[in-house]
């Protein structure tokens, strides 16, 4: 999401304080919406680190496959939406387990960093592959909805925002519910926290481990439909990858309700720091940096984030 | 089929530590078989061969005839091998009834998809099913007041019971308990004890147990084997293997002490205690 501060914004602002209001409402409806999409992605973050202990640096890079084939079934196989989506949905389901099996399984019982080491690498094939099949240019997503704004509370909002709201609130529910109520949810609970009596009790964990990758490719490559939708594909969509890592580590890595909430938080804030510094300060992109910031300062406080399971070895 | 377990000529070396050293034995159906030894003699190994977690370097192992050696650990429960651990290994922060829950993993069926459609897959009545399952496995382990507690919030005792109970929601034919009174006072020891015979004679579960405790392996054991420096040195019912000069040796180094504090473990006496 490229937001430049112009002269022109700043002139308007200057206006009434009316005016004020209304762009700081604007921003926090933004932050709101783009804060649970980072939530979504955060989500399958955490899911991955939770059933497997890894780290995964090619988060990003998912959300950015999904687009992408989403774009090119649309765009070069003239396919319609709502066959095209689920099509994606399921490339991106095989594309997690073909990871996790591939890739990943060689490397259990190595060191864990080793593992992480491999997920960086594996995000940089990505990152070269797509732009080598896709090109390095930012393409426009076909119109899929209609983009006209929609009163709200005497607020203009344009419906696919609403949209993203609305598939954002569907997936965590979903994972909450997966996590809640379903055989490999509390399996994934179970070899998360002890694989050697997940499989006394008859639990497989390699099937744990690729689930794990399967929904979180197919979680995050509905995030990147979305915000494809909204601005269309680029590469610039893998930087998610790079977002998630504060809202991740705000709601303490291994909670997935933490996530959610680390990443509306960490919308919000991205937001809230571009109004004071448009209407304030004026240094221009303090609100690409301010969640770091404030990711620092957490970790200070409360070094195992929000809600993140303290980890107290006793010897 | 004479035999649920058979353990033939196991061997297993890690580098140059022999933990066990050609040990074979059998398991009969419905039996409460218990294996004793020092600190270090390879009870657990023996468990864990049997539940997979290690392979026997040398050796065969045999579930109800069925050669088991090189099975997947996760593939065994759902033969009817289940187990406990010696230090609690329970999921901390998930619910006592959760936890039992993921005992009952392999007996699921509805997966994510299928689940979804809850009333046309039957999830429902699998669920229900399964429910009611585990409330019999509460009910019976008296865990009904901390059914809906946080299982790393219970004290010690309870704890072990909840360990049981989740081995026990796997529906095992076999069940394997390792250690599963240390730790407990004299009042937790006897419920625990009780809980095991009606396990074993209630459910009818052939159980396999190590324990420290001589007077309980003593008092509700079919039969013992003793194990020491990895080698079996002794197997039979417990008036025999008390008497045994090797297990006498093995236990106090020395031939002419006695083997066990007499109040605490019936003497050796001709009459058969195990019921």
């Amino acid at each position: 999401m490229d937001r430049q501060v112009t002269p022109d914004d700043d002139e308007q602002s200057m206006g009434a304080s009316g005016m004020n209001t209304a762009f700081l409402i604007q921003l926090l409806v933004n932050g709101l919406v783009v804060g649970t999409l980072y939530g979504v992605v955060a989500m399958s973050f955490v899911l991955i680190y939770k059933a497997t202990q890894v780290v995964n640096f090619a988060q990003g890079e998912l959300l950015l496959i999904g687009a992408w084939v989403c774009w090119a079934l649309l765009t070069k196989y003239g396919v319609p939406f709502w066959i095209g989506m689920p099509l994606t949905l399921v490339f991106m389901f095989v594309f997690g387990i073909a990871i996790q099996v591939v890739i990943l399984r060689p490397m259990i019982g190595e060191p864990i960093i080793s593992v992480i080491m491999v997920t960086i690498g594996l995000s940089t094939v990505f990152d070269a592959a797509l732009k080598w099949i896709f090109g390095v240019n930012p393409q426009p997503f076909p119109r899929v909805f209609p983009s006209e704004s929609v009163d709200l509370f005497g607020l203009q909002i344009q419906s696919v925002y609403i949209m993203s709201l609305a598939v954002s609130l569907t997936m965590m529910i979903g994972m909450a519910w997966f996590f809640r109520a379903s055989k490999y949810g509390l399996a994934m609970r179970a070899t998360a926290f002890n694989q050697q009596v997940a499989q006394s009790l008859g639990i497989s964990v390699k099937n744990v481990f690729a689930m794990a990758w399967a929904i979180s490719a197919t979680v995050s490559a509905v995030a990147g439909v979305v915000v494809a939708v909204v601005n269309g594909v680029s590469s610039g969509l893998a930087d998610y990858g790079i977002k998630v890592f504060p809202a991740a580590i705000l709601g303490g890595l291994d909670s997935i309700g933490g996530a959610v909430l680390g990443g509306v938080i960490i919308g919000l804030l991205e937001n809230i720091a571009q109004y004071v510094d448009s209407q304030y300060l004026h240094w221009g992109n303090l609100y690409e940096i301010a969640p770091f910031y404030v990711l620092i300062i957490i970790l200070m406080i409360k070094p195992y984030g929000l809600f993140g399971t303290k980890d107290i070895e006793r010897v | 089929m004479d035999q649920t377990l058979e353990v033939r000529g196991v061997s297993l070396r890690f580098g140059g530590v022999r933990a066990l050293t050609d040990v074979s034995f059998i398991v009969k159906p419905g039996e409460l078989f218990s294996i004793i030894g020092p600190n270090g003699a390879g009870k657990t190994s023996i468990v864990n061969c049997i539940s997979g977690r290690y392979r026997p370097t040398e050796g065969q192992l045999f579930y109800r005839g069925q050669d088991i050696t090189a099975l997947n650990p996760n593939a065994r429960p759902r033969l009817g091998i289940g187990r406990t651990f010696q230090n609690l290994a329970l999921f901390h922060h998930m619910s006592v009834l959760d936890n039992i829950m993921v005992g009952r993993h392999h007996l699921l069926k509805n997966n994510f998809l299928t689940g979804s459609l809850y009333w046309l897959t039957g999830a429902r009545a699998e669920e229900l099913e399964h429910r009611h399952k585990v409330e019999e496995i509460i009910d019976f382990l008296d865990l009904q007041p901390v059914r809906k507690a946080t299982a790393g919030t219970l004290p010690y005792g309870l704890r072990k019971r909840v360990e049981l109970a989740r081995a026990m929601a796997l529906e095992p034919k076999l069940i394997l308990l390792d250690e599963p009174m240390a730790g407990m006072n004299f009042e937790e020891k006897e419920d625990m004890a009780r809980y095991i015979v009606d396990l074993n004679e209630e459910f009818g579960m052939t159980v396999m147990m190590i324990e420290h405790d001589m007077g309980v392996v003593m008092d509700i054991s079919h039969r013992v084997m003793v194990l020491d420096f990895g080698r079996k040195i002794a197997e039979g019912d417990p008036a025999s293997v008390l008497a045994d000069p090797h297990v006498k040796r093995a236990y106090l180094g020395e031939e002419d002490e006695v083997l066990i504090d007499p109040d605490e473990a019936p003497t050796p006496a001709p009459t058969e205690t195990a019921a």
